[in-house]
C-alpha cells in the first residue's frame, strides 16, 4: 500500500478510468522504496504548476499495477519506479528507476505543451 | 513574501531536520532547503534498528516524523527545489532557491549531506534501470534465478549481496582491491554464502548488453586480464560523496570534499555550520547526523546570541 500525498490508481477500472478521461496523465509505478519515494515527492511538488495534467501514483504490487508493468514500453524496465506518461491514452514517454525533478520536467514540458 | 530568516538550513536530511527542530523550538525564523526528497539518505535504509529509542522501523517513518516536528515548531521546508547561487561570506547570508527566489539570514547550517557514488562510466548511465541499480531492496526481485554482479568491498556491498542471494541463481562480487573494507562477520558470511563468487583487484571496464544489460567486463589491476561476467543485473555500492560542489572555494574542505569544522560545527566563515554526511569524519549513521545537528543548531543559537549583543 502507497502512503504518499498523491491520489492513487488502485483500481483496472481506476486506470481505464483516468487515461481514457484525461488528455494528459503521469503514473509513477512503484513502491514505498527509496527509488520510487523522490519520484512520489516531485510529482507532489509540481502538481500544483501543471493543472493540465493528472498525477497519480499506483501500487506496483497492487491489483491495477498489471496495466503498467506489461506494457510494452514497460518490457525491458528493471529499476522501480515504472513512469508512464499518458497522452490521450497512449504511452507518451516511460521512466525506469529514479529521476530528479529536472528530468520529470522535461518530459512534461516535452509531451504536455 | 518576508524572504528574510535567522537561520538557513541547506539538507533535509536527520542533520537539517534536527537543527531545524532545535531551531526553531528556540523560537528562531527557519527555513531548511533541499534539492532532493526531506530525509536525505535516511530514506535508503528500509529498516532502521539501532536508532535508540525507536523500535524497528524504517528510514522513511524516521524523516517524515522528523519532517512533521520541524514544521510543527514552524519551519518552513522547501524541497525539491535546487540552490541556484549561495553568497556565505557576507554578513547577511543569501541563499537562490529554483522557482522560489531568493532568501537570506544571519546563520547557515550546511547539511546537504551525501549521494551514491557512481563509477562515472557512460555505459552505467545507459543500463541504468534496465539493468543497473544502486537499490538491493528495490530491484532485487527482478533477478529472480538470474545472474548478476555485486560492485564494492565495503559493508553495503557484502550485506546487500548476500540479501540479492534470496532472488539470484548466482551472485559475483567484483572489488577493486585484493582486500575487502566491511567487517569481517560479514565478510564471513558472503564467503560461507554458496551462491556468492568473488573477483578480487578487479577494475570495471564495460557494460554491454543489447535491449538490457548482459555482460559486465572486468580487468585485473595486476595483469590487465580481462574478463566478462554474464549477469543481467548489476548492483553498484561503492560508497557515498559528500554534496558539497556548491561550497568548493568558500568553505574549508578535505582533499575528499568533506567539510572542515571544530567540535562546535563552526566552519571556517563566521555564521556558517556543518553537520551531518558532509563533514570530515569517521562514522556516518542517523544518530552521529542527529548529533551533528543538534550541535550546530546550538552554536548557531549561540552565534546569533552573541551577535545580537553588540
Amino acid at each position: 500500500m502507497l502512503r504518499t500525498n498523491l491520489q492513487h490508481t488502485d483500481t483496472d477500472s481506476d486506470f481505464k478510468d483516468i487515461i481514457e478521461n484525461n488528455e494528459n496523465v503521469m503514473i509513477c509505478c512503484g513502491r514505498m522504496g527509496p527509488m520510487c519515494l523522490p519520484v512520489y515527492d516531485i510529482m507532489d511538488s509540481i502538481k500544483d504548476n501543471y493543472e493540465n495534467v493528472v498525477f497519480r501514483d499506483m501500487d506496483f504490487d497492487g491489483p491495477a499495477g498489471h496495466n503498467i508493468i506489461s506494457l510494452p514500453e514497460c518490457r525491458r524496465f528493471n529499476g522501480l519506479p515504472f513512469t508512464v506518461y499518458f497522452k490521450n491514452g497512449k504511452v507518451a514517454a516511460a521512466t525506469t528507476s529514479i529521476q530528479n525533478k529536472k528530468q520529470v520536467k522535461e518530459i512534461l514540458d516535452r509531451e504536455f505543451v | 513574501m518576508d524572504n528574510k530568516y535567522d537561520v538557513i538550513v541547506l539538507g533535509a536530511g536527520a542533520a537539517g531536520l534536527t537543527a531545524g527542530i532545535y531551531l526553531s523550538r528556540a523560537r528562531l525564523k527557519v527555513l531548511i532547503v533541499d534539492s532532493g526528497t526531506a530525509g536525505g539518505q535516511m530514506v535508503m535504509s528500509y529498516t532502521v534498528a539501532n536508532y535508540p529509542g525507536v523500535e524497528t522501523t524504517s528510514g522513511w517513518n524516521i524523516s517524515q516524523t522528523m519532517l512533521r516536528q520541524a514544521k510543527s515548531f514552524g519551519c518552513k521546508v522547501l524541497t525539491q527545489s535546487p540552490v541556484l547561487s549561495i553568497d556565505l561570506t557576507s554578513e547577511l547570508k543569501s541563499v537562490e532557491v529554483e522557482d522560489e527566489g531568493t532568501f537570506q539570514a544571519k546563520a547557515v547550517i550546511l547539511a546537504t549531506g551525501g549521494v551514491p557514488r557512481e563509477l562515472g562510466m557512460k555505459s552505467e548511465q545507459q543500463y541504468k534501470g534496465i539493468g543497473i541499480s544502486y537499490c538491493a531492496t528495490c530491484d532485487g526481485d527482478f533477478f529472480t534465478d538470474k545472474e548478476i554482479v555485486a560492485i564494492g568491498g565495503g559493508n553495503s556491498a557484502l550485506e546487500e549481496a548476500v540479501g540479492l542471494t534470496k532472488y539470484a541463481s548466482k551472485v559475483t562480487i567484483v572489488h577493486e582491491f585484493d582486500h575487502f573494507q566491511a567487517q569481517p562477520w560479514i565478510v564471513e558470511e558472503a564467503k560461507k554464502n554458496e551462491k556468492i563468487h568473488f573477483l578480487m583487484a578487479q577494475d570495471i571496464v564495460d557494460f554491454t548488453g543489447d535491449e538490457h544489460l548482459e555482460k559486465v567486463i572486468v580487468a585485473s589491476k595486476t595483469t590487465g586480464e580481462k574478463t566478462e561476467i554474464a549477469a543481467t543485473g548489476c548492483f553498484i555500492f561503492i560508497g557515498y560523496v559528500p554534496n558539497t560542489g556548491i561550497f568548493q572555494g568558500i568553505i574549508n574542505m578535505n582533499d575528499r570534499g568533506e567539510v572542515l569544522t571544530d567540535q562546535l560545527m563552526k566552519t571556517n566563515v563566521s555564521g556558517v555550520f556543518a553537520a551531518g554526511d558532509l563533514r570530515e569524519k569517521r562514522y556516518r549513521q542517523i544518530t552521529t547526523s542527529v548529533a551533528d545537528g543538534t550541535i550546530a543548531a546550538l552554536s548557531a543559537i549561540d552565534f546569533l546570541q552573541q551577535k545580537n549583543k553588540h
